[in-house]
């Protein structure tokens, strides 16, 4: 009985393979025979004007929508005067300085916080959040962007951020609160976010440049939207997650809705809301980088300018400075989330409050010295360090010195990986790969999906990106197969070593922390620009799941299992492979889902290093400013990733379901 | 049927779950558990009737799964029942509106939880004083009426601390702080020892008894341990698959075991911690007794004095000699015989 079932399932994948590889090699002397050219093309008068709707419907609203009493556009200026006032204003507190009038005639009214300031506010902050350690990296990272010349533009991005934590943390909140009361609105969020979290984040960026126009507010508005959709989903599991006596507690002694709430709910998950908070500040951080394509400004828009110019020092001087703000921001809002809660202090007002109490003396006093001392003010250039210089150099040591050595790898890894794969998704016709998704999703995740897979994959052909698409799901695969390859052996590693733990496991957490845009710097200047250097950053970024998953999912292997192997004699291999892996499966799969996401997030973001799938689709509509196309694209990138998405998922429900788990 | 000296009186309630569980109902009034199952219907409470009087422990007794935690959120109304009637102080609760529940709950009822269902965001002060600071009342007052739970539980001296830096045993006494702090008419108890060590247990019952006999409380108390029911009620309820058993007095329940289910439970229990002396006096015969004991003495106590003495002892009810009891009565009660 179970050989037989074995059987066919193999025989099914088999099937499925064989004639896909058939159709792939063969379709286009099948073409030629036949002279269809629909076979390999998908037939333009069939194509969906899908684009030419949406950019329509935009035009349409940025034009002519009426609200009655005022217009669309009217609406977005609004908001974007709502958010642009305290942006301006937190950038004249961090380092423009108050000024009346403009131009030449600007009166100044008082000057920008001092950076020795803003270095003792930050440290008060993260000392607050955890220990006098945590303040010293605090402080040393700002230091740095002191010190390294990258005050004003790490600044800009602070600000930003700044401005962007507080609407998506408190939006994020409210929408998670009004979903958990309303289940009606709960089913309908919950299509939107998934959408949001797998829609690749230039798609975001064309309809809010043509909404908002280029500049810091339509970059914070793209900004907002892409950092929102966690804490919503963060907020509806951490009310879920309040304990139902808590609930019940509240509701006998009388609690009204909003008492029940404010005073019950929201606080008695507030750890698990910080973690959610942790998550917009990273997003927020990410985005901001991203965003300065469209006017954000700041350290992402150093990068990449010096990407453009490929002036390779600047680039990774911006790039360090990014991801110094990154761990500091990380630290300190991690250690608001672990903090537990802090006895009060006694005594007088200063007593209570030392941290603030110093941190408003050092403003005051260097407040007034700086009106005498600019070095006090600002930063003295003079003392300022550049590295771009020996980066430079170093670059073009290993370029003079590995070159070879480069371009063998590369070779071989273009030959015998990248090509093959290319060539085979590439020559899949289109007709054929649309069954051959909706076979592969209804096999491992039910006739639903199956349908729902095939029709996804349908709408991709007929936007006629059929081709693009596959380029993405070749590179995706590609780059998942090689982090999967990398990952797991890692995660064993660190699972079976103690001391490898700490090790791997800190530099992944640290890996995670980076914004994406980062990861392409030094492979851009090692490998240049093409699908190698595309393939390289997407299994940087994406490694981190596959090697933590893998790690979780052996630890948490129940003991009892191993001692038993133990004690039945089975050596340490024995035990890894035979108890620990199989149990750990599941988990692995929940990795191969995440490093598949990220994977995909990543590739679009790839776009700028020149691959040609689907992110250049959305990159190039991004610079034509030509919505329709970029959010087709965009969709077309969320629909691959949900089929996946859904597809291991459901792999991983059946596994723990065989292992009883 | 009525009776007058009920404050919760409960008729008739049932809690389904599952598809259409309120028609079930309106098609078959007392539908038993096979015929709800072959609908999918779970009956997690099935026709109960209770009237709790006022001053009395009632102690629901049940295994897990048998109903008991529903039942009582039923009747606290954090569970809607499916059907039933349940009076409060003569007052349809289920009729109750929102506005008119929240009244009550905030004056009337106070429930502990098994899990202690503490604020982790409060102090034990800002725990006790939480349903009075819900009420609007000001700071100054509510305080120093948490004081005085806490000082009735025992805590004073850690109002300053968190739920987490105390022990079970004494988060529980917050727990009961809090429940008290409104000084309700009623007071729901969620099994709440059940989360202690057994030692803890036993201390916090104690605790316990001494609270009641301060505060006369009418109290409906639940539990999945048979000692302690038989420890604590006035009157026990046992459940069983959402359905009350029997009715009656710990003694009751050991000497006249409604259902084999219920036998089956007071099999193992110690007799003489039950069995009252008035239960097993013999008619007054003798002519010298070496004492008096009272007619509702559980054996337990009086065993050792009775036994050793040679003559029987004079049981007394109200400063009446009812009857008597010997030596061998005692012995019978303690070997298990007759």
């Amino acid at each position: 009985m179970m050989r037989r079932w074995m059987n066919w399932h193999a025989g099914f994948w088999a099937a499925l393979f064989a004639v896909t590889w058939a159709l792939s090699a063969y379709s286009f002397p099948l073409y030629k025979a036949l002279d269809a050219r629909w076979i390999i093309r998908f037939p333009k008068k069939w194509e969906l004007p899908t684009e030419d709707w949406i950019s329509t419907f935009l035009d349409w609203l940025v034009d002519q929508a009426h609200f009655y009493l005022f217009s669309f556009r009217d609406m977005t200026r609004a908001l974007a005067a709502l958010i642009e006032a305290p942006y301006q204003f937190l950038r004249d507190l961090l380092i423009e300085g108050f000024q009346r009038g403009l131009g030449d005639e600007a009166v100044a009214l008082a000057p920008s916080l001092s950076w020795i300031a803003i270095v003792v506010i930050a440290m008060t902050i993260a000392h607050a959040a955890g220990a006098w350690r945590l303040a010293l990296l605090t402080g040393a990272c700002f230091l740095y962007l002191a010190i390294f010349g990258q005050w004003d533009s790490a600044m800009v991005t602070l600000a930003s951020v700044l401005i962007a934590v507080p609407l998506g943390a408190i939006g994020g909140l409210l929408l998670g609160i009004a979903a958990y009361r309303h289940p009606l609105l709960d089913k309908m969020l919950r299509p939107v976010l998934d959408l949001m979290q797998t829609v690749p984040v230039f798609a975001y960026l064309v309809p809010v440049l043509i909404l908002f126009g280029f500049g810091p507010v339509a970059a914070l508005v793209a900004t907002v939207i892409y950092a929102m959709p966690p804490m919503v989903r963060v907020t509806i599991l951490a009310l879920r997650g309040v304990p139902e006596e808590i609930a019940e507690a509240g509701r006998m002694v009388g609690c009204t809705e909003r008492q029940m709430m404010w005073k019950v709910l929201v606080p008695s998950a507030k750890s698990a809301l910080m973690v959610g908070v942790n998550q917009v500040i990273m997003l927020t951080l990410n985005m901001v980088i991203i965003a300065s394509m469209i006017g954000a400004g700041g350290l992402g828009f150093d990068v990449l300018a010096s990407l453009r110019r490929l002036d390779i020092g600047g680039g990774i001087e911006a790039g360090l400075a990014i991801v110094v703000m990154a761990i500091a921001l990380d630290r300190v809002s991690q250690g608001f989330a672990t903090r537990g809660l802090v006895e009060p202090r006694h005594g007088s007002l200063i007593a209570r409050h030392p941290g603030v109490s110093l941190a408003l003396a050092v403003t005051l006093i260097t407040l007034i010295l700086g009106k005498f001392i600019p070095a006090i003010q600002s930063y003295p250039e003079a003392l300022t360090l550049t590295t771009g210089p020996f980066w430079t150099d170093a670059m073009e040591w290993i370029n003079v010195n590995f070159f070879d050595a480069f371009e063998a790898i590369k070779l071989v890894v273009l030959q015998g990986l990248l090509l093959p794969v290319k060539k085979f998704f590439g020559g899949i016709p289109w007709a054929w790969g649309i069954i051959a998704t909706g076979l592969f999703a209804w096999k491992l995740a039910g006739v639903r999906m199956g349908l729902l897979a095939a029709l996804f994959m349908a709408f991709i052909a007929a936007s006629g990106l059929w081709g693009k698409a596959m380029v993405t799901i070749y590179l995706c695969g590609v780059s998942v197969f090689l982090a999967t390859l990398i990952g797991i052996p890692l995660g064993v590693w660190a699972a079976e070593n103690p001391r490898a733990e700490r090790i791997i496991l800190g530099l992944m957490d640290t890996l995670q922390t980076l914004p994406s845009f980062v990861y392409l710097i030094p492979v851009v200047m090692l490998f240049r620009v093409g699908d190698f250097s595309a393939m390289i950053a997407v299994v940087l970024y994406a490694l981190a799941p596959a090697v933590r998953y893998a790690a979780f999912g052996l630890r948490e292997v129940p003991s009892h299992l191993v001692e038993a192997g133990r004690m039945a004699g089975c050596t340490p291999r024995q035990i890894l492979w035979r108890i620990k892996m199989p149990l750990a499966t599941p988990q692995m799969l929940l990795g191969l889902n995440q490093t598949i996401m990220l994977a995909l997030s990543m590739l679009v973001i790839t776009a700028l290093v020149g691959t040609r799938d689907l992110g250049q689709e959305v990159y190039i509509a991004l610079t034509k400013a030509n919505a329709g196309a970029g959010i087709v694209a965009g969709l077309s990138v969320a629909f691959i990733a949900i089929i996946a998405d859904r597809v291991v998922n459901a792999a991983a429900r059946h596994q723990r379901e065989r292992l009883g788990i | 049927m009525t009776d007058e000296t009920a404050l919760l009186d409960c008729r008739n309630v049932w809690k389904l779950y599952g598809a259409h569980a309120d028609m079930v109902l309106r098609e078959n009034p007392a539908p038993d558990g096979a015929y709800l199952k072959s609908l999918g219907v779970i009956g997690a409470v099935r026709g109960v009737d209770v009237q709790i009087r006022q001053g009395e422990i009632f102690v629901i007794m049940g295994l897990s799964g048998s109903g008991k935690s529903t039942l009582v959120r039923c009747l606290s109304r954090l569970i809607e029942p499916t059907a039933g009637t349940i009076q409060f102080e003569g007052m349809d609760l289920l009729g109750a509106s929102d506005a008119e529940l929240i009244e009550i709950r905030r004056k009337k009822m106070g429930m502990v939880f098994q899990q202690f269902a503490l604020l982790p965001h409060l102090t034990v002060l800002e725990n006790a004083a939480f349903p009075l600071d819900v009420q609007g009342v000001d700071r100054k007052t509510r305080e120093a009426r948490a004081r005085e739970v806490i000082e009735l539980v025992g805590l004073q001296g850690r109002e300053s601390y968190y739920p987490r830096q105390l022990s079970g045993g004494q988060q529980q006494r917050v727990g009961i702080a809090r429940s008290l702090v409104v000084e309700p008419d009623l007071w729901f108890l969620d099994e709440p020892f059940s989360a202690l060590d057994p030692l803890i247990r036993r201390e916090m019952q104690d605790e316990f008894l001494r609270l009641q006999n301060m505060l006369k409380k009418t109290i409906v108390f639940i539990t999945h341990d048979f000692d302690e029911a038989i420890r604590l009620a006035d009157r026990i309820a046992v459940m069983k698959d959402g359905a009350i058993e029997q009715v009656a007095t710990p003694e009751e329940l050991v000497l006249n075991p409604a259902t084999d289910y219920v036998a089956e439970f007071t099999r193992h229990v110690a007799r003489a911690k039950v069995i009252r002396a008035g239960t097993i006096m013999a008619p007054l015969a003798a002519e010298a007794f070496a004492g008096e004991v009272a007619h509702d003495a559980p054996i337990e106590r009086i065993a050792d004095a009775v036994e050793a003495a040679g003559t029987p002892f004079r049981v007394m009810k109200g400063g009446v000699a009812v009857g008597q009891i010997d030596g061998r009565a005692v012995v019978d009660v303690l070997t298990g015989r007759g």
